[in-house]
């Protein structure tokens, strides 16, 4: 294990994390890239020191392969994911015209009358919304 | 008997590809995910005896390669009472969906996701490998990510986008954990972790459970990481949300259950009492502040992980198999409550309190219906929920957690408060205004009131079976909280 490889999984876990804190989708997707790449090199680094080619058989110390196998699955599965991703930001898209993930309207209507009534059930994510108006589906 | 263990997701997968080849065959489809669920019950109920007559795990090693290089499957008393109840519950719910024949139930897509969904849930159950246990979750979260957003609308976009961003962090996390767990000790397989993970240093092993607990805690809605689901489960078709909230969490659950008792066994308990309590009592919270049925249930999900967590952190074979049993009535209950929502849903149009009402005078059989779950789930004596709740609080009078026990008591009483919440606003009272048509709404819909009945007998026979099942359960968890003993089981399969 390289300390440089090392460095690098922490700095693209840092960033995918800081993409992912973003509201606009095409962000996220991109921390989402980010960090996976992160975490294939760790498995791959989980595989210890590096060797002659996995064959049964073979001469001298050879690479553990579970790591790579691992990887590789674990690549399919992200890019997989990532192109969900990508269809769900095209479609917000074409519904919204904007490229960001909404706030829950239920949270919102039941935030806005109740003022902080209710904290805690909801981390937060209904604080900075215009008021609705009163009255309709109020609380209770 | 081995051979039958990779069919629990194979054949729901093959039904899933058939199934895609007769996209323009509706009743195709239909038939081909009626068969290959109800094959793969009968294999689940067949495992489930076996396992009970030999008092063994099934074991099934693909490829015929040894567990520390290859994938092996182990069925053991656990999960084979998964397998079995997951598979009743994918049944009916498929069997409602079709007396539905809502817009989502008619898109060709729904059949394969629903199997695909099927074959994930079976894989994650049966799995001796902790990599195959990522790919299973990662199977069952992309079906389930199509099932939420099927038909693209604003509201499923919205909600579908902070599931789908959630889960694909909490599958960074869990691969990662899998990653460093491979890492410390150079194996995935359940069989020989315990025994590696035993030899490390017990800072590195508070780190792995850590990050185990953060994965599939955020999977089966714990406490300070259960925001996204009363977000997003309310927004799907009934019938989804239906499985969603009977078994996805439950999924997680069963991980946590799976790690828990088997890497890390009595490791940080008071973190997880903590948790249990928290999640219990904000999720009831939550649901008595919701005016909207789907949202009421939905937050009562949250509160029962907080129960199955209750019992783990009790630990003990008495905290587990509290845990256990407290699952098995889990799963049909709150399945058959989001299937009474989605009759109400599907006659009312809506399932807002304030616009609901009097349903009660107008069919009697669906408030019936609805009751005995909606008691079941607060804990009320005959029903299956207080024979849970009841050796949850034996468990827990007995190892001395006062305080865990007196938050489950209460939390018990505001979910009778919240289901009564419920009962007031859409069953009792005046009769809604709009187009208050007369009574027989199951008299329309037979094959919906039909599935839900039957999951609602379901509930009563574990209710009536308690005590039989309670035995299972408690074998279940001896097997689990016996140190050794499932590696001693796929060790000595053949």
């Amino acid at each position: 294990m390289s300390l440089p490889l090392v460095a690098l999984i922490g700095v693209l876990f840092a960033t995918g994390t800081y993409l992912m804190l973003h509201r606009t989708i095409t962000r996220i997707v991109l921390g989402v890239a980010v960090m996976g790449n992160g975490v294939n090199l760790l498995l791959l680094t989980a595989g210890g020191r590096r060797g002659t080619a996995p064959v049964i058989g073979g001469e001298g110390t050879f690479t553990d392969p579970v790591p790579q196998a691992l990887v590789l699955t674990a690549i399919v599965i992200g890019f997989a994911l990532q192109a969900f991703l990508l269809a769900l930001a095209w479609r917000n898209w074409t519904v919204d015209g904007n490229d960001e993930v909404e706030d829950d309207l239920s949270d919102r209507r039941l935030a806005g009358p109740m003022d902080d009534a209710d904290g805690g059930t909801d981390g937060g994510v209904d604080a900075d919304t215009q008021p609705d108006p009163p009255g309709e589906g109020g609380p209770r | 008997m081995t051979r039958l263990v990779p069919l629990t997701f194979a054949l729901p997968l093959l039904g899933a590809a058939l199934s895609l080849l007769a996209v323009r065959h509706q009743q195709v489809q239909r038939i081909v995910n009626l068969v290959s669920l109800g094959a793969t019950l009968a294999i689940s109920v067949v495992l489930l005896v076996a396992v009970e007559r030999d008092d063994a795990a099934v074991v099934a090693r693909l490829g015929g390669w040894p567990s520390e290089i290859g994938i092996t499957y182990v069925v053991d008393r656990l999960a084979a009472l998964m397998l079995v109840i997951a598979f009743v519950t994918l049944l009916t719910v498929l069997v409602f969906a079709v007396g539905q024949g809502a817009n989502d139930e008619r898109s060709p897509y729904y059949h394969p996701a629903y199997l695909v969904l099927a074959a994930g849930i079976a894989a994650a159950f049966s799995t001796g490998d902790l990599f195959h246990l990522f790919v299973a979750f990662e199977v069952l979260l992309i079906a389930s990510y199509v099932l939420l957003t099927l038909h693209g609308r604003p509201s499923q976009v919205r909600a579908g986008t902070t599931y789908v961003v959630i889960n694909t962090l909490e599958s960074l996390l869990l691969l990662t954990a899998v990653g460093l767990v491979y890492a410390a000790t150079g194996t995935l397989s359940l069989a020989e972790l315990p025994v590696r993970l035993a030899e490390l240093d017990p800072g590195l092993r508070t780190g792995l459970q850590m990050l185990l607990l953060i994965a599939f805690g955020l999977k089966a809605a714990v406490f300070p990481l259960f925001f996204w689901l009363p977000d997003s489960y309310p927004t799907a078709p009934s019938p989804v949300t239906a499985v969603f909230a009977g078994l996805l969490t439950k999924v997680g659950v069963y991980a946590l259950i799976r790690t828990q008792t088997l890497l890390f066994p009595d490791q940080h308990r008071t973190l997880l009492i903590v948790v249990a309590a928290l999640t219990m009592l904000i999720g009831v919270l939550g649901a008595i502040a919701q005016s909207d049925i789907k949202r009421i249930l939905s937050f009562l999900i949250v509160s029962g992980i907080g129960y199955m967590v209750m019992g783990l952190a009790i630990g003990g074979a008495a905290g587990v198999a509290a845990t256990v049993f407290y699952l098995l009535h889990h799963i049909p209950t709150k399945t058959s409550l989001f299937l009474v929502e989605g009759v109400v849903e599907s006659s009312e149009r809506t399932g807002e309190l304030d616009r609901l009402g009097g349903l009660a005078r107008r069919s009697g059989p669906l408030a019936l219906l609805f009751a005995v779950p909606a008691l079941s789930l607060a804990g009320v004596p005959p029903f299956s929920g207080f024979v849970g709740k009841l050796g949850l609080i034996t468990a827990g009078v007995d190892d001395g957690q006062y305080v865990l026990v007196a938050v489950a008591l209460v939390v018990s009483l505001l979910t009778l408060v919240s289901m009564a919440k419920i009962w007031l606003g859409a069953f009792w009272g005046p009769k809604s205004d709009g187009d208050a048509r007369e009574g027989g709404i199951l008299r329309r819909r037979p094959t919906m009131g039909g599935a839900t009945a039957v999951l609602v007998a379901v509930t009563l026979t574990v209710a009536l079976g308690a005590g039989p099942l309670y035995a299972l359960c408690e074998r279940a968890a001896a097997d689990l909280t016996t140190p050794g003993h499932y590696a001693g089981d796929v060790e000595a399969a053949p």
